[in-house]
């Protein structure tokens, strides 16, 4: 076959080139005796330690400088980001992450501000910490923020500490609590922590909640719900006021998992929707970069009611100062060392603070236009189990494409070749063969009309060369990998150095 | 995956609606998984076995089988005494996707023998899996 | 806005294709009773330019700048930190990657993370390691957890009282809607943890100890697990300076089960605590009770070496409310940064560097005493340790840190019975003229 036939259009296209530098692991590199960094000439004499307590010295391979950044620089090229290219990857919001942000947090009087300095001594960051808060109770509605959760799943955790808190606080401990079919797995994994049993809610079979259903499990056992609006399926959650009201009036409080609030920003007020807890991700919403995993932030916001329990410290003013306050008799405690991912916190200060109002609420406007445009144009050729207006993400299946066999994984990896990141897929659970596409607003026009031409051709390459779909993707540094090996004989650490030589 | 009808579904078994199989094996039973479970569950990687002197009522968990991204948790078809465990899964939990019926997962020293007779016989488990 | 690429055109172009009339249209699924009414009182959008002036206006509200000497630890350290790091680091391929769930576009992270859990496991004397928790504390918190699982029908955790407070205090708040009982260590008069009510309680699954501990003071780990062991619980080892390990026996080395800590001093700034890095690992019996994300070698169908995230079974996208944690999102970059610095300093440095604070803080520890300050533990420690001054210390430290030193920071808040006393910290970062300022004003 000629490279046409064996590739498909993909090299025609965007697609990947042939850089790829091999590079090995750290420990199959470098001499000892050598160097990456500086230590300092010691000034001071040599002081005695106590043998007994001294050990060896660690295995570390000894690398050069230059030896650590080609390094470094040969794997970030076999990595893709939101730089690279775009990022369809539902239920993340893989927006844009500015620049000016990074520059902002590594100023240096706040990259080395030192968390134990008396506050006297550290009024920068608490009023950045002060005015963030207050950012985030406007834009979400209510009334009260904590800024330590360093992840959205810590946001559940502590969302859900305080469920603990309060229903104690209230005299009488629940034991469930309403968790739809449609949630993160971080949602029951963070209410199981506090102990509570997680009872699932079928979600209707227009995708939406149904109230007489939540009114049918909600009992005076029952701490809460947790709901994720706009839901995992990329919709809106039309009846969660009426949800709330059922909540409340047996003695239950609404968590909501703001995951999704890139959608809705200047358009959902939390608090009118019933919500009482609510987190955010910053690391989605407000643009900080995810880092390969991490650090995110997921501050939470609460109602006036629920103030008393956010965790301590509080960033507080006093006047012309900013304090942190400790003593909070039902705070349900400290959930992390100091003040939560600081460094990230910066730059959603700074996104809020280049964005402003309109600018925020022209982004979810754009999230949600994309998603909606990207819906129209592939819905003829791609499954899609909910056909209604969608917010800032929507969910195809592989249905249509059973027929040849090929299933989400086969055109997820086929859109690799094409030099796109794939769309979330088999997520959510109740949509079988599920893909979620999240374009965000970050994608012009054109791009989005490359992504759906793309698409188009893959689900034309289904039929006609459905190899090019099970064997992909090709042109990466590595192929389809062996999970199930990497499962069975797990093998998480390299060999000491001394069995590689 | 398999079509319903290329499954293996052994006569002399009784079979549970959670598509374990429980087999005589003179005073004791052993208890394994079917052919459609391991076919669903696909490449198994991981298997948590129950201890032996473990006791179980019928449909209680008594252990987990894991494949990459799934996990499905075994119960017990018989209420009894967990007599043995098949140690050999532990390295080679692919044994039961070989031959699920060979690769059985404990045996189990019953209190009720009776609860056998309510298992499905074959047939029916194979009209229940067409649905 | 630069960061919002549609032209009007663009927009009314989309809109005719969904078949909306209006941007608001898209949002008919809202009910008017849940929409955000009110209007935001933000401040204007500010140009780059406008946002530079005001987070310098902010910079120039912090008392100590760059050029300042802080001698505080106590969970957070100033290092030197190479521009290598800080370059590779910010690498846009790294920072605006997701968690690598598509492996074949994310070799570089998962390669990355691979090498960072085997220097750390390397580190800290440990078979595995995870791709990080979000902090020290947290890290504590999921460790004592962890313990309690593999213990099975234990209910109690017993903890140091010399673990860093603020690390107690969020155990306790990760413990509170349980039915465990956290059963508080004391001190022994030289600073270390007095292990010797644990002969008496049987049903404790996991004892945590900190090395070097808040204090600074080196525990004696290898007696530690002894004791523990023989009392039938786990030895979880926790820490907040990691660089120690350069120097000191590691906690694996010494009989720990499961070593978590804090991370942030190989490579990652301060920046007034967060974000740092949750290490953590264990022996390999207990890999299947791991929190968090692994990263693990594999081949591609060509044959070809390459790394997924494997074992996802234990985490809570698969076993929800089973999951051995809630974790999802780790602190992935912070990670790679610690194993671009360990990579940085190698054996070699990482001996040499460790050696240097030890010696550092030791000069201090001597030059302070020599001007009448008194050790309050008496144990050997490692770049922290506490003093008491004769007479009150407060007005001299005010007269240091108006020439920009931060000589200390007072355990009266965290320990009572230790008002007036200070915990002082020294990294390479503080040369010995600034020290030597310290101990003639302490002697003035």
């Amino acid at each position: 076959m000629s490279e046409q036939q064996t590739t498909g259009a993909a090299n025609t296209v965007l697609g990947t080139g042939g850089l790829i530098f091999n590079e090995p692991l750290l420990w199959e590199k470098g001499k000892k005796g050598r160097m990456g960094m500086s230590v300092p000439q010691s000034d001071v004499p040599a002081a005695t330690l106590d043998a007994t307590l001294e050990g060896t010295e660690v295995d570390f391979p000894d690398l050069s400088e230059v030896d650590v950044v080609r390094h470094y620089t040969r794997l970030s090229q076999w990595n893709f980001g939101v730089d690279s290219g775009m990022y369809p990857l539902g239920s993340c919001t893989m927006k844009y992450n500015p620049k000016t942000n990074e520059r902002q947090a590594a100023t240096p009087a706040i990259a080395l501000a030192h968390p134990m300095l008396e506050e006297g001594l550290s009024q920068g960051t608490l009023r950045l910490l002060y005015e963030l808060q207050e950012f985030l109770a406007t834009i979400t509605g209510l009334d009260a923020v904590s800024l330590q959760p360093a992840a959205g799943a810590h946001g559940e955790l502590t969302g859900m500490l305080i469920f603990h808190a309060y229903h104690e606080h209230k005299g009488h401990q629940r034991h469930k609590i309403l968790i739809p079919d449609t949630a993160h797995g971080t949602n029951p994994a963070s209410a199981a922590l506090c102990g509570y049993k997680a009872v699932a809610v079928k979600s209707g079979p227009d995708g939406m909640l149904d109230p007489e259903l939540v009114a049918s499990l909600m009992d005076e056992d029952t701490a809460g719900i947790m709901l994720t609006n706009p839901n995992t399926l990329g919709l809106f959650e039309e009846r969660v006021r009426e949800i709330a009201e059922i909540v409340h009036a047996k003695g239950g409080l609404v968590y909501g998992d703001g995951a999704n609030m890139n959608a809705v920003m200047g358009v959902m007020d939390a608090k009118k929707c019933g919500v009482d807890v609510l987190h955010l991700n910053l690391h989605k919403t407000f643009s900080t970069p995810h880092g390969g995993g991490g650090p995110g932030a997921g501050p939470v916001c609460v109602t006036k009611e629920l103030e008393p329990f956010l965790p301590v410290p509080r960033a507080v003013r006093k006047g012309d100062s900013y304090q942190l306050e400790e003593n909070l008799p039902l705070s349900v405690g400290r959930v992390h060392a100091f003040h939560g991912n600081f460094g990230v916190l910066v730059k959603a200060y700074s996104y809020i603070l280049t964005m402003g109002a309109e600018g925020l609420k022209r982004a979810s406007q754009l999230a949600v236009l994309n998603a909606n445009y990207i819906k129209e144009q592939l819905k003829d050729v791609l499954h899609l189990p909910y056909d209604r207006p969608c917010m800032h993400e929507c969910v195809f299946s592989d249905q249509n494409q059973q027929a040849e066999k090929i299933s989400t994984l086969d055109m997820a990896k086929r859109l690799i070749d094409y030099g796109y990141h794939p769309p979330t897929i088999y997520f959510p659970l109740v949509v079988h063969g599920a893909m979620m596409i999240e374009p965000t607003e970050s994608e012009c026009k054109e791009d989005i009309d490359q992504f759906i031409a793309t698409l188009r051709t893959i689900v034309q390459e289904a039929k006609e060369q459905p190899d090019l779909l099970h064997e992909a993707p090709q042109r990466t540094k590595v192929r389809r990998l062996d999970e199930v090996q990497a499962a069975r004989c797990p093998c998480l650490v390299g060999l000491p150095s001394a069995e590689d030589k | 995956m398999k079509e319903i009808d290329e499954l293996l579904l052994p006569e002399d078994l009784g079979y549970t609606d959670d598509h374990e199989w429980a087999q005589k094996t003179g005073e004791t039973f052993r208890v394994g998984v079917s052919d459609y479970a391991q076919d669903q569950l696909g490449d198994i990687v991981f298997v948590e076995l129950p201890e032996v002197g473990d006791s179980f009522a019928k449909g209680d968990e008594c252990g987990t089988l894991e494949s990459v991204k799934a996990v499905s948790e075994l119960y017990t078809p018989l209420s009894g005494e967990v007599v043995a465990v098949n140690e050999a899964l532990t390295d080679n939990p692919e044994l039961i996707n070989e031959d699920p019926y060979g690769a059985w997962i404990l045996e189990i020293k019953p209190s009720a023998p009776a609860e056998f007779d309510t298992l499905h016989k074959a047939a029916a488990y194979l009209e229940m899996l067409k649905g | 806005m630069r960061y919002l690429p549609h032209t009007p055109e663009d927009i009314s172009d989309m809109l005719t294709v969904i078949g909306a009339d209006s941007l608001d249209g898209l949002f008919a699924s809202v009910p008017e009773a849940c929409r955000m009414t009110s209007s935001w009182d933000l401040p204007q959008p500010q140009s780059e330019w406008q946002l530079n002036d005001h987070m310098r206006g902010l910079a120039a509200d912090m008392a100590i700048g760059e050029d300042g000497k802080v001698l505080i630890g106590a969970g957070s350290y100033r290092h030197y930190i190479p521009e290598t790091i800080r370059t590779l680091a910010s690498r846009s391929e790294f920072l605006t990657a997701y968690t690598p769930y598509q492996p074949e576009m994310a070799q570089g992270t998962l390669q990355g993370i691979f090498e960072y859990q085997t220097l750390t496991a390397r580190l800290l004397g440990v078979d595995v390691v995870n791709a990080s928790m979000y902090d020290g504390a947290s890290a504590l918190a999921e460790a004592l957890l962890m313990g309690l699982r593999i213990a099975k029908k234990k209910k109690k955790v017993a903890i140091s009282k010399a673990i860093h407070p603020h690390y107690r205090g969020v155990v306790a708040a990760y413990l509170r809607p349980t039915s465990y009982e956290i059963i508080e260590l004391e001190l022994t008069a030289d600073g270390r943890t007095d292990l010797s009510s644990l002969s008496k309680e049987s049903d404790i699954a996991a004892v945590a100890l900190q090395s070097p501990n808040f204090f600074g003071v080196i525990e004696e780990l290898e007696q530690a697990a002894t004791t523990i062991h023989d009392a039938g619980s786990l030895f979880v080892a926790c820490f907040s300076e990691p660089l120690a390990y350069g120097l000191l026996k590691n906690p694996g080395d010494c009989g720990a089960d499961i070593v978590c800590g804090e991370g942030q001093s190989f490579g990652i700034a301060p920046s007034f605590g967060g974000p740092g890095l949750g290490m953590f690992g264990c022996k390999t019996a207990y890999t299947r009770n791991l929190p968090g994300r692994l990263v693990g070698e594999t081949k591609d169908l060509d044959g070809k070496r390459g790394y997924v995230l494997t074992l996802a079974t234990r985490e809570q996208h698969i076993r929800r409310e089973k999951a051995t944690s809630n974790i999802c999102s780790n602190q992935g970059v912070c990670a790679m940064t610690a194993a671009m610095y360990m990579a940085s300093l190698g054996g070699t440095g990482l001996r040499q560097l460790s050696r240097l604070n030890f010696d550092k803080s030791e000069y201090l520890k001597a030059q302070l005493l020599a001007a009448g300050a008194s050790l309050v533990f008496a144990a050997p420690t490692f770049n922290e340790f506490v003093v008491r001054f004769p007479g009150d210390f407060s007005a001299k430290r005010e007269k240091l840190l108006k020439q920009g030193i931060v000589a200390g920071l007072d355990l009266g808040d965290l320990y009572p019975e230790l008002a007036g006393a200070y915990l002082f910290c020294v990294t390479e970062t503080i040369d010995k003229a600034t020290m030597d300022t310290i101990a003639t004003e302490v002697a003035a």
